[in-house]
């Protein structure tokens, strides 16, 4: 099944939630949504679920116009960030709901019906679960069963919102590669919504940068990592330096001091450079395209993270491996192993 | 294990909290005085009827038709709240539109109203002149001064109970699950009957409880719109007040005892209906 949507609009009175957005997921893959609160993410996977509606725009759901359906009849799988589960219901009606509701010519009789039930619980391995109610399960149980729950009636395409959003970081840690193997098990065409990019690039095998109402990026997680194609971008995925930029007769210059960074190609006028932290090389003084002071080390993991006041005025933060130990007041330089500069500021 | 951890901290923190006496005994002589000895006294003064007397009585035929019209029409009149009372929840709590915070208010009027201005007011609107009793009367309908009347002022005072225990409920129901009952297939007549009615089984319940307790003690509007004709349109209330002002206070309280009972046992068994609907759906 693919997932088609074309120059999708959406306002909610004067705030643009979508603004103009093209996206094609091909049959079996599993997209990442990711972006800042406010991005438009959810309002476009829940337009695609049919559970909000667009100002225009298409949606395609394997070719077909998806529009003139309503939710119930689109046949998508949506999983809520808060779960969504019948609290009257034990786990195992709420994840026969689905089943239960079908109109009687299709509906599979009881038996059936409890198969399909058991066979779900174990996909999720929660089998030992079914007769409890939600409120004895905690979130990352409660999760699983409402993912169970969405799978239950076959679905097209599955939708995730947030899908790990209300648990904590372990057991979040633990579904993120519960639920890669699951897709790589059922292999239904999914998108997920997320704010958090380690979960986006972690699972997905695409992953879809938005901001602002608009599409930012789409491409791999090595891809969106590594050649970021906007400011946006590399300022919202990886830990980075941001310094602004001037970029005068081929100079770039930091204040009104030049680096000694080449600058073929690039527009002049008011530009910003991104440097990710464990790209910068520490060496003498003198020796790199920065000068600065070590403020303020820390030491924890595989690095040591070091502030440092470089002499244009501006305060960054580097990543260096340990062999090598910064102290508070040390002059050093510093090189950019790699670097990226975006017109404008 | 996370609500297993919760209950024992608040149990733990009850026993800590100071106050425990203090405050149960003044519930207990609170109690005590304003309910439990003023009904006593009513049971011992239907003790000075022998058995047989308060058989006959009670077995009466106008006693039994008072409270045959009583609790009847009482039961009739909250199961009408309780569905209109759903719908007007319903259109106040999902829809904005205008005037919803004065239809909200007036909700609350009943409440309010001295029941004999609702009766009066009822009354003339019903009559067989009145707005509402004319049309009616052109189709061979009498309200007033028949039971109907009855019926209709005890949905005028019980209506707000419905409302007001029923709309937070509403309030608090996640949207969520209505869309996940959709996406799910199933369609907006199922999602009402197997999600919404069952997450709000327990507040309607106690609406409909609220509603009929306050029906079938209802007095003030009731006996102004009733006609109050001995076994058709006689209340089991106006009856007692009947028989005191014969002083006939034995029969008087005869009567009231078996209301009590019955009301209590009605009133205990939705509790109990009540209890088991929401132990259905555990707090979260």
């Amino acid at each position: 099944m693919t997932i088609e949507v074309r120059n999708l609009v959406k306002t909610f009175g004067s705030f643009k939630a979508l603004d103009g957005v093209d996206l094609k997921v091909e049959s079996g893959e599993l997209v990442a949504l990711l972006g800042p609160s406010g991005s438009g993410k959810t309002t476009l996977l829940r337009i695609v679920a049919g559970l909000d509606w667009p100002d225009s725009g298409e949606v395609l759901i394997n070719g077909e116009d998806a529009l003139a359906q309503g939710a119930r009849e689109r046949h998508v799988g949506f999983v809520f960030q808060h779960y969504a589960l019948f609290r009257h219901m034990t786990v195992f009606e709420n994840v026969a709901f689905g089943l239960r509701v079908q109109p009687r010519a299709v509906r599979k009789d009881e038996a059936a019906i409890r198969a399909r039930v058991k066979e779900l619980l174990d996909l999720v391995q929660l089998d030992w679960l079914a007769d409890r109610y939600p409120s004895q399960l905690s979130g990352g149980q409660r999760q699983r069963i409402a993912l169970a729950r969405a799978l239950a009636i076959e679905p097209r395409i599955l939708l995730l919102d947030e899908p790990f959003g209300a648990l904590d970081a372990k057991v979040r840690k633990e579904l993120r590669k519960w639920l890669r193997s699951l897709h790589h098990e059922i292999n239904v065409t999914s998108i997920f919504v997320t704010h958090d990019q380690e979960e986006a690039l972690e699972v997905a095998n695409r992953v879809v940068v938005m901001d602002k109402g608009r599409i930012e990026q789409i491409g791999s997680p090595g891809d969106v990592y590594e050649s970021p194609a906007s400011a946006f971008v590399h300022g919202f995925i990886g830990e980075s330096i941001e310094l602004p930029v001037q970029v005068e007769g081929g100079v770039i210059k930091l204040g009104d001091r030049p680096l000694r960074l080449a600058a073929d190609g690039l527009a002049p006028g008011a530009s910003k450079l991104f440097v990710r932290r464990h790209d910068m090389l520490v060496g003498p003084p003198g020796s790199g395209a920065f000068e600065g002071a070590v403020q303020h080390v820390r030491n924890f993991g595989p690095v040591q993270r070091a502030e440092v006041a470089l002499s244009g005025g501006e305060t960054i933060e580097i990543d260096t491996p340990r062999d090598k130990e910064l102290h508070a007041g040390d002059s050093i330089g510093l090189e950019p192993r790699r670097y990226r500069i975006f017109a404008g500021t | 294990m996370l609500t297993g951890g919760l209950v024992s901290a608040i149990a733990a923190r009850r026993r800590t909290l100071p106050g425990f006496g203090l405050t149960m005994g003044l519930t207990l002589t609170w109690l005590s005085v304003i309910i439990l000895i003023p009904l006593a006294g009513l049971f011992l003064k239907s003790l000075e009827l022998s058995p047989e007397q308060f058989w006959n009585i009670l077995s009466s035929r106008r006693t039994l038709n008072a409270l045959r019209v009583s609790f009847g029409l009482a039961f009739a009149a909250a199961c009408v709240n309780l569905v209109m009372g759903s719908i007007i929840v319903w259109a106040l709590v999902r829809y904005r539109f205008p005037g919803r915070r004065l239809f909200d208010a007036i909700v609350d009027v009943p409440f309010a109203l001295p029941t004999a201005v609702a009766g009066v007011a009822l009354t003339a609107l019903f009559a067989e002149k009145g707005w509402l009793g004319a049309p009616l009367a052109a189709l061979g309908i009498k309200v007033a001064f028949t039971p109907v009347g009855i019926f209709v002022a005890m949905i005028f005072i019980g209506i707000p109970f419905v409302v007001r225990t029923v709309q937070p409920v509403l309030q608090d129901l996640d949207p969520e699950i209505e869309e996940a009952a959709g996406s799910l297939g199933a369609s907006r007549w199922q999602t009402i009957i197997r999600v919404i009615l069952p997450s709000l089984a327990p507040a309607l319940l106690t609406g409909l409880a609220l509603a009929f307790a306050r029906a079938v003690g209802e007095y003030g509007s009731v006996i102004f719109i009733a006609g109050n004709l001995p076994n058709v349109s006689e209340i089991a209330p106006l009856l007692i007040v009947i028989r005191l002002s014969e002083f006939r206070y034995a029969d008087a309280t005869a009567i009231a005892v078996v209301m009590l009972v019955v009301s209590f046992v009605i009133i205990f068994a939705v509790n109990r209906l009540q209890r088991w609907a929401q132990s259905r759906i555990p707090v979260r």
